[in-house]
């Protein structure tokens, strides 16, 4: 006989409502005991702003409302170039790039999962590429790319204007990491639909095109916007070579008035494009949760 | 002899060291249905891929139609369009309706017009019951109706041999009468099938011969009546009587 099991269990009728004291955390009060909380922690922050020995300097430094209208706008006669118009720069180089991306990324997670003898080589240069541009700082590429194509001087690949190579840099970098990405979703497709798709007759290109992609798909594109929202604020980095986008423009305008605000002018005009994008992922990403969450009821 | 669909010729499989099927030899003819039997880890799943080249053989010889697929000018899509096969998982396509499952082979690997197969694959869901879940989704179905539409699937091909594996292993016990009542009617039908299966009884009503396989080794192979009644080796019959 086992031994040791005979808990005896208790008589009293247990107590079962939420103690007096955390009680303010209970229903109504629960999103008047949020609110008050946030306003707090926020107002805590700010307030540092204010508090702080250098706080009257930080704020005419880096929000004064009328710099960082300046800022904002330009002002031809002082030779400051608008945040507005380095704008433009930086969205039309992140649209190109991100299309670039797809489909180069593609192309090279498509390489490395290839099972052809002839692809043999163009694997082993798939697998370095990805190795040597997510393990290169992506400034260090931009700086080569930005500086190095034209000391080349190899027709139009060596005239070409500094937000071209920027558009180049940022390629090469984010292929690598896209690349990955979607290998990623690919091998997350069980199995059994390859073995699947193979027995009906398909080949290796039609499984891949009508059962793999469609699948992997749905994986990859929340780390996939995750990548895109980087590389949106990775247009920043273009500037070092010299191509007036939103932050050499806010740079320009800080180094002829002495005022930061343009900084934070160019800061503000990032999230405003990124965050859309952000929550946008997130609500993909909760809505494939709750689709796990429905199949396997 | 032309009748022959399958012939497996002292087939031997290795994982690594292990060696999964150990020589096994065996003939499947037109219109014949043939059981395996056997324990979970006897080989029997093995075979069934070696057949349709999901796995490669690494000795002894392999033919379906007299011709070897051990030549290496055989094209493996090819042999795969003429043999259908059945998981145990049913392996339905998520992201396509249950008509878009069962069209997938016919348009894209035998490059038929989609118009043309519709109403054929309409009708093979019409004889499974199914023909108004056509557009649904397979995680709406049941079990046993996604295994039923996996048949289908495979049938839309029109293959010449049908490779079932273990197809109810994963079902409720309340589900898998309704896809053996559809193999039976294959099986009537005078579709060749080459099942592995724990079902004993669906064997014995439908088999013409039913192979043993223990540990990679085909033990015996017989009609239902000689195995389940006269079983020659002792371990067949001591398989039998665990299951019974």
């Amino acid at each position: 006989m086992t031994q040791g099991f005979d808990v005896e269990s208790s008589s009293e009728i247990p107590n079962l409502f939420v103690s007096r004291r955390s009680r303010i955390f209970v229903g109504r009060r629960g999103v008047v005991a949020s609110v008050v909380s946030t306003l707090l922690i926020v107002g805590l922050i700010v307030s540092v702003v204010f508090v702080a020995p250098g706080g009257a300097t930080f704020r005419s430094v880096f929000f004064d409302p009328h710099e960082m209208w300046v800022a904002w706008a330009g002002d031809p006669n002082k030779g400051i170039l608008a945040i507005k118009d380095g704008l433009l720069t930086n969205i039309w180089m992140f649209l190109v790039s991100e299309l670039l991306v797809l489909f180069f990324g593609l192309a090279l997670a498509w390489t490395r999962m290839s099972n052809s003898p002839v692809l043999l080589p163009f694997r082993i240069l798939a697998t370095a590429y990805t190795d040597i541009f997510r393990g290169i700082p992506l400034i260090l590429v931009m700086l080569i790319v930005g500086f190095g194509l034209p000391a080349l001087e190899f027709g139009f690949l060596s005239t070409q204007s500094p937000a071209i190579y920027g558009v180049i840099a940022l390629t090469l970098t984010y292929s690598a990491y896209v690349a990955e990405v979607i290998r990623a979703g690919i091998l997350s497709v069980p199995n059994g639909q390859l073995l699947a798709a193979r027995s009906l007759g398909l080949t290796h290109a039609s499984t891949m095109r009508r059962v793999t992609l469609p699948q992997a798909i749905r994986t990859v594109i929340p780390p996939l916007l995750n990548d895109f929202i980087s590389l949106q604020k990775d247009t920043a980095i273009v500037s070092v070579l010299g191509a007036v986008e939103a932050t050499r423009a806010a740079q320009i305008a800080v180094s002829v008035d002495f005022n930061e605000s343009g900084l934070t002018v160019a800061a503000i005009f990032f999230l405003v494009l990124t965050i859309p994008m952000t929550r946008f992922t997130d609500h993909l990403l909760d809505k494939d949760r709750v689709r796990r969450l429905v199949s396997s009821r | 002899m032309s009748d022959v669909v399958l012939e497996l010729n002292s087939v031997v499989k290795r994982f690594g060291d292990h060696e999964v099927l150990s020589g096994v030899s065996l003939q499947l003819h037109r219109h014949e249905v043939v059981c395996l039997i056997g324990a979970s880890g006897s080989g029997k799943s093995t075979l069934l891929r070696c057949a349709n080249m999901l796995e490669t053989v690494d000795g002894g010889s392999v033919s379906l139609f007299g011709q070897s697929l051990m030549d290496p000018r055989i094209d493996p899509d090819l042999v795969r369009r003429h043999i259908g096969m059945v998981f145990q998982s049913f392996n339905l396509f998520p992201h396509l309706s249950v008509l878009d499952n069962v069209l997938l082979g016919p348009v894209r690997a035998l490059k038929r017009k989609k118009n043309d197969v519709r109403d054929e694959a309409l009708a093979l869901l019409d004889r499974i019951g199914l023909k108004e879940r056509a557009e649904d989704f397979p995680d709406h179905l049941s079990g046993g109706q996604q295994q039923r539409v996996a048949i289908v699937r495979s049938l839309a091909m029109r293959p010449s041999l049908l490779l079932l594996d273990e197809v109810t292993s994963a079902l409720d016990p309340t589900l898998v009468g309704e896809v053996l009542d559809l193999l039976s009617d294959l099986a009537h039908q005078g579709t060749t099938m080459l099942i592995a299966t724990h079902e004993m009884n669906f064997a014995r009503d439908v088999a013409h011969q039913i192979a043993y396989l223990d540990q990679g080794v085909l033990v015996e192979m017989g009609t239902p009546d000689q195995i389940f009644n006269a079983a020659q080796h002792a371990s067949t019959r001591n398989f039998l009587e665990r299951v019974r």
